[in-house]
């Protein structure tokens, strides 16, 4: 997707330069995201939304595929117990909204960490060991860039049914190029540093510098990246459930519960406007991190 | 070796990747397609054996897979995508002939405006660093990314045409305000992605050096940005429009179902869910060379905004 | 970055979220609010000039994009709509679904019932200005039947002599039992006395070819130009996706009684979306209307709502090839009684559908559905009934049924197999896992009767007898998913076919029913309805079981002008 080539491009740019030197990097970028009170701001309204997300459905006195008879589409109500209204069968919005966060989360954050461990293996391989290695694995990925993303993720879900794990792999799948591509510029001029040469000096194998030495020091970007990546996983995913390509009955996400609400908003705005609340602020919370995070570990972006 | 060279070699590499692309992208979806559950034919009332084998030889569907797949690669180097087998009356390339002017239009009208008030906007932004107007339009472009655009659509629809009337709600025959609702719906995230892009290179750009020398030789402020600064702050928005435009297509597939748009993202979705073999290849296929082909034309403007750009590193 | 500037546009979607208000209702707030129409008044059986709009273009939503428009390939109702205006069949209909003359001016039947002599007019014209004659009719029918063609309607010629033979590829189709006996005379005989066949002919696989087009144009034939019709309408535009345009067919007989100039239909798949678009002014008719919008299409477009009963029947079918409902009928009764269609219809469906525990839906001439004694039972009685079969069959709050429910992906099928499941769970303890697929993968899986349980299923009559309805389960017929095989069902199946005697058929057709009940390869929920928006400028059409609307019969009125 288009969005996922600008992250892409952006920490390329802004991290060539990054925090790979200086004394304590960790402890600068540390204190300098204390100080960005919208990150701050945010992950703390992320984290009460995990924990209402992950703990709420246990607590809701409904189930999330209990229908109500006597309160179909219900408004939001105190006197009957649906706080955010019930859908056009009857179920509960809330208890579906926080069970539907945790679909939206999960998909979030497993199709990221597949995205993660591909391109990062793949681009720390491609940029360390360079010459052709690096030429032929990189001319893949600008192949496999070309192919229209989306269209492929549509086709998967066509042709093996909708299965959540599916989604999780499609999207992961298509993403880590992106990764790939920082991890392999970020390797690029990492291993011209003093203590891979020194490591390789001493006669370190080639995977074992990967794996104890620049792979830890890519761990700046690849932060960045995880958490501007699980905001547009998730908006992948609505995409999806809009098309009818969701996760299945009686399971949603917030993107299935936004894509239900929006056919209705005329006639019950409440299905439409909580779970749109609650998607619309994740992935606000997760740019507002992302790029909070950005500014903290390349100091040149703050001037 | 010198710029110039450099860049017509990496320009020239992206067109001979032309051919690999396509040639994994048909043989990924040709068979992807090929393994999906049910045919193009099956209909709730099955059709009778005899006759269900009559058209599957009509289409060559008979044939060893292997054999359709080259059959279908001779056919693709004379541009010949064959008979859609859901809109029956058509061939795929007559349809992409139809649907493509239709996405083009809304696309290229979308990209164009995404480009003119995005840039402004950041450009604005950049300047009013961390002032209330800076705040106010980078926390709308964040907006911008984070409401999905079927949201937009329909509250766009309601607002604008069916309370107001002002537009139309959709379809495509009859006038340019059809137009209006579907490429602002289309253009609202990529205006966000680019005023943001913008603004950070533009405060980038305007904290370098040679912008320093400019104001410090005393040139006036609005030489100074629009002669001086805007070019290389635009180099990360250039850099963006390739995948940027191929983005435009996703968007459309959801634009043109709300506005009931006859692009060509539609075709696809039916194509896919229809088993339409032909009408998803030729779909495909034809993505993907544009993409490609903009992808070059994007690789040419960057060279063109910055001669000092090198390639094969990082 | 501060937190003001966080701050200030979560706000925003705070307010923008909540700052809907709820009291008027959308009509209220739609800047087109339509002008009423003028009073009709009819002059000779006809609408005086004056009453009539200045521009008649009818802008009707279709739905969805006909496949083909060669009549012989043609199959859905889209196609079908547009085929109905652009050609005419022997017979044709009234706005009321009555069967009327179309190309054929007459016809007897003889005395066993078996051979149609029809005599076409003489007046009939193509397109083009060709006369319509018996040959071109001939052809048509032998260009559907001809397995060449590949059409997937062919079946309803099967009541034809001959046809099975034909369509099997074991006999020429010029052996079809179509004969033409002079340029406007046409025999057709029948295999057994057919008391639908007359309602059959105005379907698009019996209608006329013109050859020459055909030859001409091959695979293009079916385009603006090279298609020559014989209907009220000609193709004049066709983008696809987009639009089908129709104009006023000069040479069509009846053209002075067509008052609409063009007809533009839109393939509209999402129902919201073409709501907009009616409400925006665009449209004239719309394909359907959202379920869900019920409430407030009623408050606020009482008079453009239209809902009316539709041949069809919405039911759930179990596969009977596999556990746990193979040998167990008791089980499949239970899940039958535990579903209150009561709750489903007014709270789910919710536009009238009516309730049923049949399969044949009630508005078929005379036939009277046989009626199970649970069907008047109260849904309490029902449900205690339930629980004892459910027991019976071995299952229980320690060990509860474990099924899969099938669908394919719409909103509708969604909030059914939701509701049906719910309802099983709450009543018997059921565990249903829904499945939803999309139609193709459903398609198949039921075909193949390997992974299915309870799956979606309904039929909407392709005529107006019940026989397209018991048929479908009949041995081995291409639709029995069910994998239902009754020998009593298919020798009363077998009689019903050969019957001449109406009440007699009737009889044997009913009886046939009550076996199929009885065995409960169906869950059997409720009956089809209708549901749509229509201009109330637009008159000349009225409601019917078949949902058949042909533009020629209708016109649009002026607006009564501004006080």
């Amino acid at each position: 997707m288009a969005k996922a080539e600008h992250t892409a491009d952006a920490f390329e740019a802004a991290l060539t330069l990054g925090d790979v030197k200086g004394r304590s990097p960790w402890e600068d970028a540390w204190h300098r995201l204390l100080k960005n009170r919208a990150a701050v701001t945010a992950a703390i309204v992320m984290a009460v939304m995990i924990v209402a997300v992950v703990v709420g459905p246990w607590l809701s006195p409904w189930d999330m595929d209990y229908t109500d008879w006597d309160h179909t589409a219900s408004p939001p109500s105190w006197a009957n117990g649906h706080w955010f209204g019930t859908d056009a069968v009857g179920r509960d919005i809330l208890v579906r909204t926080l069970q539907g966060g945790r679909i939206s989360l999960l998909v979030g954050l497993v199709a990221t960490l597949v995205s993660l461990v591909i391109g990062v293996t793949y681009g720390a391989v491609a940029g360390f060991y360079g010459g052709a290695a690096d030429r032929l694995m990189m001319r893949a990925v600008d192949i496999i860039y070309a192919l229209p993303f989306m269209f492929f993720v549509i086709l998967l879900m066509v042709v093996f049914g909708r299965h959540i794990i599916l989604i999780f792999v499609a999207v992961g799948a298509v993403n880590w190029l992106d990764m790939a591509r920082i991890v392999r510029g970020q390797t690029l001029s990492l291993k011209r540093m003093e203590f891979v040469e020194a490591a390789r000096a001493c006669g370190v194998q080639g995977p074992d510098i990967i794996r104890r030495h620049i792979i830890p020091n890519l761990l700046g970007v690849v932060m960045v990246y995880v958490t501007l990546t699980i905001p547009q996983v998730i908006l992948v995913e609505s995409f999806l459930s809009f098309l009818g390509l969701g996760v299945q009955e009686p399971m949603s996400s917030w993107g299935g519960l936004v894509a239900d609400g929006a056919q209705d908003m005329e006639t019950a705005p409440w299905t439409l406007v909580f779970p749109a609340f609650f998607l619309v602020v994740t992935l606000y919370c997760f740019n507002f991190i992302g790029d909070g995070l950005r500014d903290a570990l390349d100091p040149k972006d703050r001037l | 070796m010198s710029a110039e060279t450099g860049v017509m070699r990496h320009a020239g590499r992206r067109l001979l990747g032309l051919v690999p692309t396509l040639l994994i992208l048909i043989t990924i979806v040709f068979f992807m397609m090929r393994v999906a559950p049910g045919g193009p034919f099956d209909a709730e009332k099955a059709l009778p054996p005899d006759i269900q084998a009559n058209l599957e030889a009509r289409y060559h569907l008979d044939e060893p897979l292997i054999q359709q797949y080259f059959r279908y690669l001779g056919q693709v180097l004379r541009f010949d995508f064959g008979p859609s087998f859901q809109y029956r009356d058509w061939t795929v390339n007559e349809l992409i002939a139809q649907g493509f002017p239709v996405s083009l239009t809304i696309g290229g009208l979308a990209l164009v405006l995404s480009l003119l008030v995005g840039v402004s906007v950041g450009v604005l932004a950049a300047l009013r660093q961390n002032r209330p107007t800076d705040y106010t339009v980078m926390g709308f472009a964040m907006l911008g990314i984070s409401i999905p655009n079927f949201v937009v659509a329909p509250v766009l629809i309601l607002l604008l045409a069916v309370y107001a009337g002002w537009l139309p709600a959709g379809g495509w025959e009859g006038g340019w305000t059809r137009l209006v609702l579907p490429v602002i719906t289309l253009a609202l995230p990529v205006i966000a992605y680019i005023a943001r892009l913008t603004r950070g290179s533009m405060i980038e750009v305007l904290h370098s050096n040679f912008i320093r020398a400019a104001r410090a030789k005393g040139l006036p402020g609005r030489q100074v940005i629009f002669g001086y600064a805007l070019k290389p702050a635009l180099l990360p928005v250039v850099s963006w429009l390739g995948p940027a435009a191929a983005g435009l297509v996703t968007g459309s597939v959801v634009v043109e179902r709300i506005f009931a748009i006859p692009g060509l993202g539609s075709y696809f979705v039916q194509g896919a869910l229809n088993r339409d073999y032909t009408l998803v290849m030729g779909v495909v296929v034809f993505y993907g060379f544009l993409i490609i082909v903009l992808n070059f034309i994007v690789d040419l403007l960057y060279v063109w905004m910055n001669p000092r750009v090198r390639y094969g590193e990082g | 970055m501060s937190v003001r500037y966080f701050a200030f546009v979560l706000t925003c979607v705070l307010l923008a979220g909540c700052g809907r208000d709820e009291a008027p209702g959308p009509r209220a707030r739609d800047a087109v609010h339509r002008q009423q129409p003028v009073e009709l008044r009819m002059v000779d059986g006809r609408p005086a000039p004056e009453v009539l709009a200045g521009e008649q273009v009818l802008h009707r939503d279709n739905g969805n994009e006909p496949q083909t428009l060669d009549p012989h390939l043609a199959q859905g109702v889209p196609a079908a709509n547009i085929l109905r205006d652009l050609f005419e069949g022997l017979t044709a209909e009234a706005p009321d679904g009555a069967i009327i003359p179309g190309a054929a001016a007459r016809w007897n039947i003889s005395h066993d019932g078996r051979v149609y002599t029809f005599h076409l007019r003489r007046d009939g014209r193509w397109s083009n200005g060709d006369p319509v004659t018996a040959v071109d009719f001939v052809e048509g029918f032998r260009r559907s039947a001809d397995p060449a063609t590949a059409s997937h309607y062919a079946h309803v010629l099967r009541p034809i002599a001959g046809a099975t033979a034909v369509l099997a590829g074991a006999a020429s189709p010029d052996t079809l039992g179509v004969v033409a006996l002079d340029d406007y005379s046409l025999q057709i005989t029948l295999v057994d006395p057919t008391p639908y066949f007359l309602g059959l002919l105005s379907h698009a696989s019996t209608y006329p070819v013109h050859r020459a087009s055909v030859a001409t144009h091959g695979p293009r034939y079916p385009r603006p130009g090279n298609l020559v019709s014989n209907g009220a309408f000609v193709l004049t535009d066709w983008q696809v996706r987009s639009r089908i345009e129709l104009a006023r067919n000069p040479h069509y007989h009846g053209v002075d009684e067509v008052i609409l100039d063009r007809v533009v239909y839109y393939p509209y798949e999402d129902s919201g979306a073409a709501v907009k678009q009616y409400r925006a002014g665009q449209l004239h008719w719309t394909w359907e209307v959202p379920a869900n919008h019920f409430d407030w299409l009623r408050e606020d477009y009482p008079d453009e709502l239209v809902v009316s009963p539709w041949l069809g029947s919405y039911f759930l079918g179990y596969n009977l090839g596999r556990e746990p409902f193979q040998h167990s009928p008791e089980l499949r009764r239970a899940l039958v009684l535990a579903v209150d269609r009561g709750i489903l219809t007014d709270k789910v469906t919710r536009f009238g559908e009516r309730p049923t525990f049949n399969l044949v839906p009630p508005g078929i001439g005379e036939y009277e559905p046989p009626a199970p004694e649970w069907a008047s039972w109260t849904q309490q009685q029902r449900e205690e009934e339930a629980r004892r079969l459910y027991e019976a069959a071995g299952y229980g709050p320690d060990q509860p049924l474990r099924i899969q429910l099938r669908y394919n992906t719409s909103q509708n099928h969604k909030k059914v197999a939701l509701a049906v499941a719910s309802m099983w769970k709450q009543v018997l303890g059921v565990h249903t896992e829904l499945i939803n697929e999309e139609w193709k993968v459903f398609l198949q899986n039921r075909q193949q009767r390997v992974l299915t349980q309870v799956f979606r299923a309904g039929w909407i009559g392709d005529y107006a007898d019940p026989f397209t309805f018991l048929e479908m389960f009949r041995t081995g017929h291409g639709q029995n998913d069910y994998g239902y095989s009754d020998s009593l069902y298919d020798s009363l199946l077998a009689q019903a076919a050969s019957e001449r005697i109406p009440a007699r058929r009737r009889r044997l057709m009913v009886e046939a029913e009550r076996v199929l009940l009885e065995d409960q390869p169906i869950i059997p929920l409720y009956t089809y309805v209708t549901r749509r928006l229509v201009d109330p400028h637009l008159r000349g059409w009225a409601s019917n079981v078949m949902d058949h609307h042909y533009s020629r019969h209708m016109f649009l009125l002026k607006s009564e002008p501004r006080p």
